[in-house]
């Protein structure tokens, strides 16, 4: 349901990064594809309500706040829960869409209620702030209910954008996890969803999973003081939006398969089994909603060998989205190319950016594996695993993550990955390392050597 | 993995990107519709051609040098001549010919226009054949050097370039610096040079003796990045220019190079691979992904007196080859017939456009500056110049900053090129492209005209290795001269010789040399007629590349010595 009728929807740029000499016999082509878009005109806009002359805004927003019992112990988390969605709602713009809704076993409309949508503006927003007071905490913790009250809500409204906002600071125990899994594929592609666990009692894996489904991000608030701002930021992303619903579509050639394709920055996020065919030799990867940002992926595709001195197109990723009248609308496209040359100077070398995120991948996967050993009692998996992530976030740049792992495992060689496991590590320490675990960072430019942090 | 040429040869489609199995005889590939003709036809020629002068020619007489030296004339470059003639014959220098016949003197030679640039002897240290001191440089002993490794890699010259003063021979390098090469005026006897000659020292004039007709010597100085070699003079009563060097006559926006890429006939919508997906915008098939065949992949051109073919080959997945064939009318309204071939540096970025810029802006200034009555020779040097320009104004192009591949270094190409004015043969290069000289009377000796800016060449030249080491070594093939903004120092090296018989030019990349690298080697695979169909013998030479393998891009132009009357050019 994607509209261009605003004049400035961003536009989209694909950039493809691949060394494409393949050895004589060689068969994979690695390309990372670096999508671009620009010109929304949200840049730097910081929660003016406002919207920006001549536009309307075209977007829905679901708050959804865990209200179990949990939240009253301490009774700061209920108290911050609720400042930090009233200050997300004032970063509300005017003429967006909202709802709030309370989350326990059952879900509730918190406001403003009767199956709908309010539109913001001075008026809504105040006394959105005012139902706010009515929360309070008692009850279980049963996200899929949430998800589909915010799902039949934001279908209400006929806009570009929908997104929601959730707050959790429990284990999803009121429900099955096919419930919730149900929940999620039901609401897949309907609207985006961020995903925030506060204090240290929810399961990360959870809660980092409705992020993944949802297309949105993840985190942790450890510190209830924090949520604020958390949510004020979260709430301008959303409004800076644009474009919903886009796709990353790959045609690949006869004969061709697609070994994987993953989003590798801002984060790691597998895509490979969430095709859906789009046609001969092509399928779609949802890639959610978009407003001045930049994303990366990092395409393989399985290529029939060819002789020396051929080319082949191994690969045309295009951004497409769909169209009023059914069929899609091509945003931007890169070519992933194959040659296959006897020259193995060319053939043997590894384009820095597919090395770079190949290495971010690892990085992910062995913190999640090391921190799961751990859980598990097999400290010499654990030392090993970690010590290999923190080699790789010494190598690859990523300080974040390495301040992180630094807070799990004391570091005895960075550059040889020597670690050993802290005897006691505080549980918000290991769930913010596992949470930002898919957290990467970009090449660093040789002019500039600012990582830029997604 | 350097697969030997012989591989394919004949045994599958000669079109890179089909290499459907094809059996002799077939006319055209049933996977691609390539016409295998010209594949067949150089199979088939080479048992028919005469035997090149290899034999006969020890006794026959050598064409005779333009003014000034005589083997300067054809073998100018130095070590090249010895090759030539006793190609096929186990012995170098065994052959070479004595004889040498009398080339006509130049017109206009009384000097009374400014003297051409020449090299003193001593400016050119080390690029002579002169005898013991330098290997020479026969076919025989060389071999095609590794057709494998097609691609060169520029790098730097072995030593450190000389002032700009110096010649032409890459680095002349301060050991041991063979003989001279032929210095200006020296008399024609071809012959000495390659043979046996006694060495000698540098400085001292070039082995035969007899200056025929030729003109006094011209000064060194004046252009310094030229060979002496013969300078033939100006037509009387044209000027030659004086402008430096490096003011090279601007092309002149009016002179087009007609057709220098013939257009492409884009009509197959369907893939020429599978022939069941459609031919997306940018090329690929949109069932296979196949690149299809470009326009650059197989290009054809005749224009009257002149003809080229260039092929992508076997093992390149583009051709990153030009050419530009011409004719225009001197100034005094005779013909003149000039072909330009460069061949894009693999290692560089955007290979393909440095040529073709080079190749075009090459033919725009000699379109422009022959008809003023610019000497052929300096015209040829002022339009190296302006396609070095060409070439380094690429690199300041926003499309060279996503270069493509492993490569970031400055777009680069070789070039050589060749015009054929009245009595007067002129070639040019830069880089590791060839110009060939083949009699048609084969029982004379075919010539290499030109001396590669290469690793192995500087080696023999310094006297660093002898020919046999310097081409085995990997890096033989390295250039070490190209046009592009990378270079070190553009050395536009320029030739000039009054042939004394009907022949044929050859001028051609290494995608072809590789296969026929002496000069008798090249003149036994150019049919016998070449001067009567100069389209046919390219296509015959590419076959014969694409037939030994295709490793590199071939490219190739025929222009007949001397160019047939007026009436086949198109200025």
């Amino acid at each position: 349901m994607a509209r261009f009728s605003k004049s400035n929807a961003p536009r989209f740029a694909v950039d493809v990064y691949q060394n494409e000499y393949l050895p004589a016999g060689g068969r994979d082509v690695n390309a990372i594809v670096t999508v671009t878009a620009t010109g929304g005109g949200t840049t730097g806009t910081t929660g003016a309500h406002l919207p920006g002359p001549g536009r309307t805004p075209d977007a829905a927003v679901a708050v959804m706040v865990d209200c179990s019992g949990s939240m009253d112990y301490p009774p700061t988390k209920m108290r911050n829960a609720r400042e930090a969605t009233a200050a997300a709602i004032d970063t509300l713009r005017d003429g967006v869409h909202f709802a709030v809704i309370g989350g326990t076993h059952r879900a509730v409309e918190v406001y403003p209620g009767a199956g709908r949508l309010a539109v913001a503006d001075e008026a809504s927003r105040e006394q959105a702030k005012q139902a706010l007071r009515k929360l309070s905490a008692g009850g279980g913790t049963a996200i899929g209910t949430w998800l589909r009250l915010a799902d039949r809500l934001l279908a209400t409204a006929d806009v570009a954008i929908r997104h929601g906002i959730l707050l959790t600071d429990g284990r999803n125990e009121h429900e099955s996890a096919d419930e919730l899994r149900a929940a999620l594929e039901a609401c897949s592609g309907r609207f985006t969803c961020d995903a925030r666990g506060v204090g240290t009692d929810w399961e990360v894996k959870e809660v980092t999973a409705i992020a993944s489904a949802l297309l949105g991000s993840a985190d942790i608030v450890a510190d209830p003081s924090g949520l604020a701002d958390d949510f004020t930021r979260m709430m301008e992303t959303v409004m800076g939006k644009e474009v919903a619903d886009v796709s990353l579509r790959l045609w690949t050639p006869m004969g061709a398969e697609v070994a994987f394709v993953k989003q590798v920055a801002p984060a790691v996020e597998e895509l490979t089994a969430r095709r859906t065919e789009a046609g001969p030799r092509a399928g779609d990867y949802p890639t959610g909603s978009w407003g001045d940002e930049s994303r990366d992926y990092h395409v393989c595709v399985r290529v029939p060998a060819a002789g020396v001195g051929q080319e082949m197109l191994a690969a045309r990723a295009s951004l497409v989205v769909p169209a009023d009248d059914g069929s899609v609308r091509t945003l931007a496209q890169g070519l992933v190319r194959a040659l296959w040359t006897d020259d193995l100077s060319a053939s043997t070398s590894i384009n820095p950016q597919v090395a770079h995120y190949t290495g971010q991948a690892e990085l992910a996967e062995v913190i999640q594996q090391g921190l799961d050993a751990r859980k598990a009692g097999d400290d010499d998996g654990a030392t090993a695993k970690l010590g290999r992530a923190v080699q790789l976030a010494g190598a690859l740049g990523n300080e974040d993550t390495a301040k992180l792992l630094a807070k799990v495992v004391d570091v005895v060689d960075v550059a040889a990955g020597t670690v050993r496991l802290k005897a006691r590590v505080a549980d918000a320490d290991e769930m913010t390392l596992e949470t930002r675990s898919t957290k990467t960072v970009r090449v660093k430019k040789s002019t500039s050597r600012e990582p830029q942090q997604g | 993995m350097s697969q030997m040429p012989q591989s394919a040869a004949g045994s599958t489609c000669p079109n890179p990107a089909c290499e459907e199995p094809v059996e002799s005889g077939d006319r055209f590939c049933g996977g691609c519709g390539y016409d295998l003709s010209t594949v067949w036809a150089a199979v088939g020629d080479r048992p028919t051609l005469p035997v090149n002068g290899a034999r006969g020619d020890r006794t026959g007489t050598t064409r005779q040098a333009p003014r000034g030296s005589g083997p300067a004339g054809l073998a100018r470059p130095g070590a090249a001549h010895p090759g030539a003639p006793e190609h096929g014959a186990g012995a170098p220098g065994a052959g070479a010919p004595g004889a040498f016949v009398e080339w006509p003197a130049a017109p206009g030679t009384d000097g009374s226009e400014l003297p051409a640039p020449v090299h003193l002897p001593t400016d050119l240290p080390g690029t002579d054949s002169g005898g013991g001191a330098l290997p020479t440089h026969t076919e025989d002993a060389v071999g095609p050097a590794d057709p494998a490794t097609g691609e060169r890699r520029p790098t730097p010259p072995a030593a450190a370039p000389e002032g700009p003063g110096t010649a032409p021979g890459p680095a002349a390098g301060p050991s041991a610096p063979p003989a001279p090469p032929a210095p200006p005026q020296q008399p024609p006897s071809f012959p000495a040079a390659g043979a046996a000659a006694a060495p000698v020292p540098p400085g001292a004039p070039a082995p035969a003796s007899a200056p025929n007709a030729a003109p006094a010597p011209q000064p060194a100085a004046a252009e310094p990045e030229d060979y002496e070699l013969a300078a033939p003079r100006p037509p009387a009563g044209t000027v030659l220019r004086d402008d430096p060097p490096g003011s090279g006559a601007p092309a002149d926006p009016r002179t087009v190079v007609p057709g220098a890429l013939p257009a492409p006939a884009p009509e197959a919508r369907l893939c020429v691979f599978c022939a069941t997906g459609r031919v997306d915008r940018d090329d690929y098939c949109e069932n296979c992904g196949k690149a299809q065949p470009r326009e650059r992949d197989h290009v054809e051109q005749e224009l009257g007196a002149v003809a080229a073919v260039s092929d992508r080959g076997h093992r390149h997945h583009r051709n990153e080859d030009a050419f530009a064939v011409s004719s225009t009318a001197l100034q005094d309204g005779a013909p003149a017939v000039l072909a330009i071939v460069c061949d894009g540096v693999s290692s560089a970025s955007r290979p393909d456009d440095a040529s073709s810029a080079a190749s075009r802006a090459a033919t725009e200034s000699l379109l422009a500056a022959l008809p003023r009555g610019t000497h052929p020779q300096q015209a040829m040097h002022e339009a190296i110049l302006a396609a070095s320009k060409a070439v380094n104004a690429l690199a300041g192009e926003p499309g060279a900053v996503h270069a493509q591949g492993p490569n970031h270094n400055a777009p680069a190409c070789t070039l050589v090129g060749a015009i054929i004015a009245k009595d007067l043969l002129v070639v040019g290069w830069v880089g590791d492209s060839r110009a060939y000289w083949v009699p048609v009377d084969r029982s004379a000796p075919a010539a290499r005209l030109t001396e590669d800016d290469s690793w192995a060449a500087q080696m023999v030249a310094t006297g660093l290795m002898n020919e046999a080491e310097a081409y085995a070594d990997e890096r033989a093939h390295a250039i070490t001269g190209w046009l592009g903004a990378d270079a070190y120092e553009l050395e536009p090296h320029t030739a000039a010789f009054k042939p004394d018989r009907p022949g044929v030019v050859v001028v051609c990349t290494d995608g072809l040399w590789n296969y026929a690298e002496g000069a008798g080697d090249m003149a036994s695979i150019l049919p016998p007629d070449a001067a009567q169909r100069p389209l046919h013998s390219a296509r015959v030479l590419v076959g014969h590349a694409l037939d030994g393998g295709g490793h590199d891009n071939v490219t190739v132009a025929v222009l007949p010595f001397p160019a047939p009357p007026p009436g086949a050019g198109s200025a």
